[in-house]
């Protein structure tokens, strides 16, 4: 089981009801739970899109984006059905909060699902989990079971005229299948390779149909948003950026964990003091902030606020939110070559830059590693990264060479300390087997 | 009873499980992940039986079915151990012991990746991220998932899994 934590600093909004046992529907009804879908309901899409555009709820799965303005975009007048697809495909490495959030307050997800459909007049949700969660996979699927049996899903939700069904889906193993198209791909029944853009999913999605795809963590700050109201909700967060996030503080810390804080939160503060500072006494080496994909930051670059802006203005993402700390004895080599490991795993291979260009990248340090290294590796490494970038339908391309070209600018220094057979410094070998 | 239930591999709870399952889509065929990973479970793999019953249940060609089932990781085709051990290595987990923890089990079970034990109690595979990055160094057996783990707690693990193979359990 989980481990849950706990700091002061924390502004517990989304995870007020961990440990609670929340995943009972009469302890969620006896903590608040339903009140916001009632209230939504009564209001009409009118007033949630509104209310979800002053909250400045931006998308927890990584990229950012307003969720008042993606649901706005919804058709109010189509042909087909719309559809609420929520992603918990949950695969970025180094993040592990919609974990939380299925195993503890699994009716949140139900619940802002249902209020995603009234905004944008769908009659379908569909939650799809990562396979590897069968056990989150079977409380979503008993709190679902319990949701249709008080009549808050199905035909008449909460007593009224309206329909809403909810399915829950597993996957069965695909980092991929987390971007929004392949996602669809998947719910089809098919290969999980992305789809292009336009037309966005908010006009031709699921089934041909509008869709609104939204986070797990987005999905379960919805409810809360009107609990609390969308203004005093926005206030919590820094500017531009409503609200907390759940930040999963993994790697070289002393106390690693997913803590909610306010959007905005020093980097610094994050690391040092909420997760108790760099295990054993040692220094810092490297943050990645939001997750794999997003750009390494230097110690000197971590006192930054933790937004989506900030983040950005530092030459790197916030990600999904799943800040890895490295240590000292940490070999970025090393540390590269696992991340472009995966990346070349996971690729789906649809885009040629991405399928050959994360395989070359993997060859590259693998050998440099190795020890076998050029010097003119180095820059044939960030040349290949450079020219993945923005050249594939899905950001997994950018996802495998952003980070590749972090490491290789902000620490060249280690890789030629690689040069010329002089054995990896850190003494450390990464024998990848997987295939 | 038609001809195709009779002949069917799945036992009577997975065909119910199907059929249950292709009633909640627009489509029939959104079942088919699902569905072959259920089969997985309860038959041991995706066989060639395993393709063929799905692809009649589902309405396309067993092609079709073979296509989709190769892009998914979880989906192996041929058997594993009765406990699959799967040891992420990606980077929180390496970063606390991930790659030290698949070396212990390499040696302790004298399997690699995706190697079977010869007695079939156990398979052993290095697997990406698993979600349980904060709890790291962390692996799933079947579908539990084990974290802070160190090589004694994994020797535990392994002893209660033994027991538990000898017990004929699950």
């Amino acid at each position: 089981m989980p481990r849950l934590v706990s700091h002061p600093d924390e502004v517990k909004i989304v995870t007020k009801r961990f440990g609670q046992g929340a995943a009972n529907i009469d302890r969620y009804v006896e903590l608040g739970g339903y009140e916001s879908a009632r209230k939504c309901l009564a209001q009409g899409p009118e007033f949630i899109i509104n209310e979800m555009k002053a909250s400045g709820l931006r998308g927890r799965g990584g990229a950012g984006f307003p969720t008042g303005l993606k649901w706005s975009f919804v058709p109010k007048v189509s042909a087909k059905p719309k559809y609420v697809l929520v992603n918990g495909d949950e695969s970025e490495p180094g993040t592990c909060k919609d974990h939380l959030i299925f195993l503890y307050d699994p009716h949140s997800i139900i619940e802002g699902t249902i209020i995603a459909g009234l905004a944008i007049g769908s009659k379908m949700g569909f939650i799809y989990l990562r396979g590897e969660y069968r056990y989150l996979i079977e409380i979503m699927e008993k709190a679902v079971a319990d949701a249709y049996m008080k009549g808050y899903l199905g035909k008449g939700i909460f007593g009224s005229d309206q329909e809403f069904q909810v399915v829950v889906q597993t996957g069965a193993g695909a980092y991929e299948v987390g971007e929004e198209s392949a996602l669809m791909e998947s719910l089809e029944g098919k290969r999980g390779v992305p789809r292009i853009k336009p037309p966005f999913p908010a006009v031709v999605g699921l089934y041909g149909g509008p869709t609104v795809i939204n986070n797990a963590e987005t999905i379960a700050t919805v409810p809360h948003i009107f609990a609390m109201g969308a203004a005093a909700y926005a206030a919590v967060g820094s500017e531009r950026n409503g609200g907390t996030r759940l930040f999963g503080i993994s790697g070289h810390v002393e106390r690693p964990g997913v803590y909610e804080l306010p959007m905005g939160f020093n980097l610094k503060k994050m690391i040092y003091e909420v997760a108790g500072g760099i295990r054993g006494g040692r220094t810092l080496k490297a943050v990645v902030p939001g997750g794999s994909s997003t750009p390494v930051l230097r110690p000197d670059e971590i006192d930054i606020g933790m937004d989506f802006d900030q983040v950005g203005k530092a030459g790197s993402m916030l990600g999904s939110g799943g800040v890895v700390v490295l240590d000292d004895q940490t070999c970025i080599v090393e540390f590269a070559l696992r991340t472009i490991s995966f990346y070349q795993h996971e690729s789906c291979g649809w885009c040629i830059p991405c399928r050959e260009g994360t395989d070359w990248l993997k060859k590259s340090l693998t050998r440099f590693h190795a020890g076998f290294g050029k010097a003119k590796d180095i820059d044939n490494i960030q040349y290949l990264a450079e020219n993945m970038m923005g050249r594939t339908f899905c950001p997994l391309g950018d996802a495998a060479a952003m980070p590749t070209l972090g490491f290789v600018k902000k620490f060249r220094k280690e890789f030629e300390d690689h040069l010329d057979g002089k054995p990896c410094p850190f003494a450390k070998h990464v024998d990848v087997a997987l295939v | 009873m038609s001809a195709a239930e009779t002949m069917s591999i799945f036992s009577p709870a997975l065909a119910a499980r199907f059929d249950a399952l292709v009633q909640k889509y627009p489509l029939r065929r959104s079942a088919l992940v699902p569905m072959l990973l259920y089969a997985q479970d309860e038959i041991g793999y995706v066989s060639d039986a395993v393709i063929e019953e799905v692809a009649r249940r589902v309405g396309i060609t067993p092609l079709d079915v073979r296509g989709v089932a190769t892009y998914y990781s979880m989906l192996r085709f041929k058997p594993a151990g009765r406990y699959n051990l799967q040891v992420c290595t990606n980077i929180s987990c390496m970063l606390r012991g991930g790659y030290d923890i698949f070396d212990h089990l390499q040696e302790r079970l004298g399997i690699g990746h995706k190697g079977v034990t010869a007695d079939g109690v156990f398979s052993l595979e290095e697997v990406e991220c698993i979600g349980a990055c904060c709890w790291a160094p962390a692996m799933q057996v079947n579908y539990d998932f084990h974290d802070e783990l160190t090589n004694a707690k994994v020797d535990e693990i392994l002893t209660d899994y033994k027991a538990k193979a000898a017990q004929g359990g699950r």
